[in-house]
């Protein structure tokens, strides 16, 4: 790649100690899928906790002076703990969606940049939330299955699936993620409605003011708000009672906001009519009750998981680092007022 | 009318099927251990057919019932129906058209989603119980393909603007360039594939779009690029398909239609970048309802001597 041999040509020039420290806890998976050098940069360099043997806290009060940001993949939490540790540390770049391994509260304290993936992702979200709607209404992922497995020859026609045009989509937090959701669906004749902290005025959807009356008043579910203490099963048996036999449920947000338990119980008694799900309570375990239902679509939490998001993140932390360092505004800041 | 006498050619849907018994003479064509001797019997009790998809009203039956009056389709494709032998002989044609569009547009979004997304691989993976830590499947951004469209009647036109709010830019084959349209025309299919990531078939089955999807298009989509089939299977070399997915010169496809269905091609069966649809595209329960009442509606508008709901011929 141009970016790699660019760099280390920069290297053989430049002392690689004069080079800012940006700490990496954890291998992010574009490390694993395209290289260690895929987010390499000429104004840094990584110190990857990961390659020492020392345990993490030994290693970072050894690296404490060096390190002025973290950069990390959702993977490895950013603790209080380790915040303590770094007296020098000015930055947390995420490239996750979610921020809810951040402490972002101990950022606030010590006045540390936060900076994430922007709306960068809000796009692939709202497209795997799209298609797990129409799988589960018109049965793709169930149907597909049913096909290579011969049963169109031998069994005849499949079950019919439901219409979505007309549908009333209900979405749970109208940030990016559920904005794109909107506009999406829009196109296909459904009528949106939204449950978000606060109304906002400028914005053609109905808004209810609690869950419960959104759920009651739409027949698709779309999970799509940040994971908070306010938000930990949100979507609870009220929420999921309200919905009804017709309804379906998406989650593309956090497992934690859904409870599961209750979810699986409602899917098995057939009191909702269906869920896509790519996010779970307790990852990478799935309540094996699923893998019986038809009308249950999954992924393993990589609805933001593209090839070409991964390069767009790379190339958006990368910036976001190299800005912290030349003294010029973040890409795309958090803002941590609370 | 229940003297009348309609040929149901073959089982489409429960609710059609109760309807037509509770107000016609309905035969049922697949019951019929003899089908030649069962013409030969009844020929002039029958005075209307009811087709779909699968079963129609070929030149041969069209022959064979001198009592015919109405060809009605549980579809909106009239591929399976003699069109010029039913307008020579005085015939009316009726079909579904508009209560399927957005269906069949849906179905072809959600196949390009599955294809790129890899959503039934993924829901696969996960109920294999096999999901660890740090594992997840690397897929394609949809936002923002290339969406090429051949044939852009109302449903290709559907599925442009349900593209469209996914930031696609659309482009379009079409038997002649439509000057109120904005979106790119290119005059020949296998510029279309050349030229567009996501190559979808939306045009009515005829003489002239047979195979209209062949090697050179194929080709012209190319290793990256994803065809869907929403339209009839006949409309791609089907041979031809399977041997370039097979061997990764096409990226992906997502079909709902083949060429001798209910039989798909096996070497598609263990291709995670395939999916496969059992003609699911106006198969919903809105949907079917509303097709069937369009059917009964233009054979009672028919034989009350009222205008027919939906004419072809």
């Amino acid at each position: 790649m141009k970016a790699t041999a660019m760099t280390s040509e920069n290297q053989s020039r430049h002392s690689q100690s004069d080079l800012p420290y940006v700490l990496i806890l954890k291998p992010p998976p574009s490390f694993l899928l395209f290289g260690d050098h895929f987010l390499d940069s000429s104004k840094f360099q990584y110190l990857k906790a990961y390659e020492s043997p020392l345990p993490l806290p030994q290693f970072l009060q050894e690296h404490a002076q060096s390190v002025q940001a973290i950069f990390s993949s959702g993977l490895a939490p950013v603790t209080a703990e380790t915040i303590r540790l770094l007296p020098r540390l000015g930055l947390v770049v995420t490239t996750s969606q979610g921020l809810n391994h951040i402490d972002l509260t101990e950022c606030r304290r010590r006045g540390i940049a936060v900076a994430g993936a922007g709306t960068i992702l809000s796009a692939d979200c709202a497209d795997s939330a799209v298609g797990f709607l129409i799988d589960v209404l018109r049965k793709i992922s169930a149907a597909n299955r049913y096909v290579k497995q011969g049963l169109w020859s031998s069994q005849g026609a499949y079950p019919l699936g439901y219409k979505l045009g007309g549908k009333r989509v209900g979405i749970v937090g109208l940030g990016s993620i559920g904005t794109e959701v909107a506009k999406r669906l829009d196109a296909f004749g459904c009528s949106i409605s939204y449950n978000s902290r606060s109304k906002k005025p400028l914005v053609p959807y109905t808004f209810y003011p609690n869950v419960v009356e959104l759920a009651a008043n739409c027949d698709a579910l779309i999970i799509c708000c940040a994971l908070t203490d306010e938000t930990h099963h949100l979507i609870n048996k009220e929420v999921l009672s309200a919905l009804g036999k017709d309804g379906v449920i998406i989650n593309i947000a956090r497992g934690p906001i859904v409870d599961e338990k209750e979810l699986v119980r409602c899917l098995v008694k057939g009191e909702i009519r269906g869920a896509g799900l790519d996010v779970f309570e307790h990852e990478p375990d799935v309540p094996v009750e699923l893998f019986a239902l038809d009308n249950v679509v999954m992924s393993p939490h990589c609805a933001v998981l593209t090839t070409e998001s991964f390069e767009d993140l790379g190339k958006l932390m990368v910036g976001n680092i190299e800005a912290f360092f030349s003294n010029e505004p973040l890409l795309t800041p958090v803002s941590l007022d609370g | 009318m229940d003297s009348i006498g309609v040929l149901m050619a073959c089982p489409m849907n429960s609710y059609l099927e109760q309807q037509l018994d509770k107000r016609f003479k309905l035969f049922r064509f697949w019951t019929v251990p003899d089908k030649s001797l069962f013409l030969a019997s009844n020929k002039d009790s029958i005075q209307a057919v009811v087709g779909n998809a699968s079963a129609g009203a070929d030149a041969e039956l069209v022959e064979a019932l001198p009592k015919l009056e109405i060809v009605a389709s549980f579809s909106v494709g009239l591929d399976k129906i003699d069109l010029a032998k039913c307008k020579e002989k005085g015939i009316r044609v009726t079909n579904t058209p508009d209560v399927l569009t957005e269906d069949v547009a849906d179905l072809a979004i959600g196949l390009m989603l599955a294809v790129l997304r890899k959503l039934c691989e993924s829901d696969r993976y996960v109920r294999s119980g096999k999901w660890k830590k740090g594992d997840y499947v690397l897929t394609t951004k949809f936002t923002g393909k290339e969406v090429g469209i051949i044939g852009l009647g109302r449903i290709g036109m559907a599925i442009a603007k349900r593209a469209e709010a996914f930031s696609c830019p659309i482009s379009y084959y079409s038997r002649t360039k439509k000057p109120e349209i904005n979106y790119k025309y290119y005059p020949s299919v296998v510029e279309l594939a050349a030229h567009c990531d996501i190559l979808v078939v939306a045009c009515p089955l005829t003489k002239e779009t047979h195979h209209i999807v062949n090697r050179d298009v194929i080709n012209a989509l190319g290793p990256k690029g994803v065809l869907i089939n929403i339209g009839r299977g006949p409309h791609v070399d089907e041979p031809e398909l399977v041997s370039a997915l097979v061997e990764h010169r096409l990226g992906g496809a997502g079909l709902d239609v083949f060429e001798n269905e209910p039989y798909v091609p096996e070497e598609l069966f263990g291709l995670d970048n395939v999916v496969l649809l059992p003609h699911v595209g106006s198969g919903t329960v809105e949907t079917r309802e509303a097709m069937a009442d369009l059917v009964i509606g233009n054979l009672e508008a028919h034989f009350q001597k009222k205008p027919l709901l939906t004419p072809v011929v």
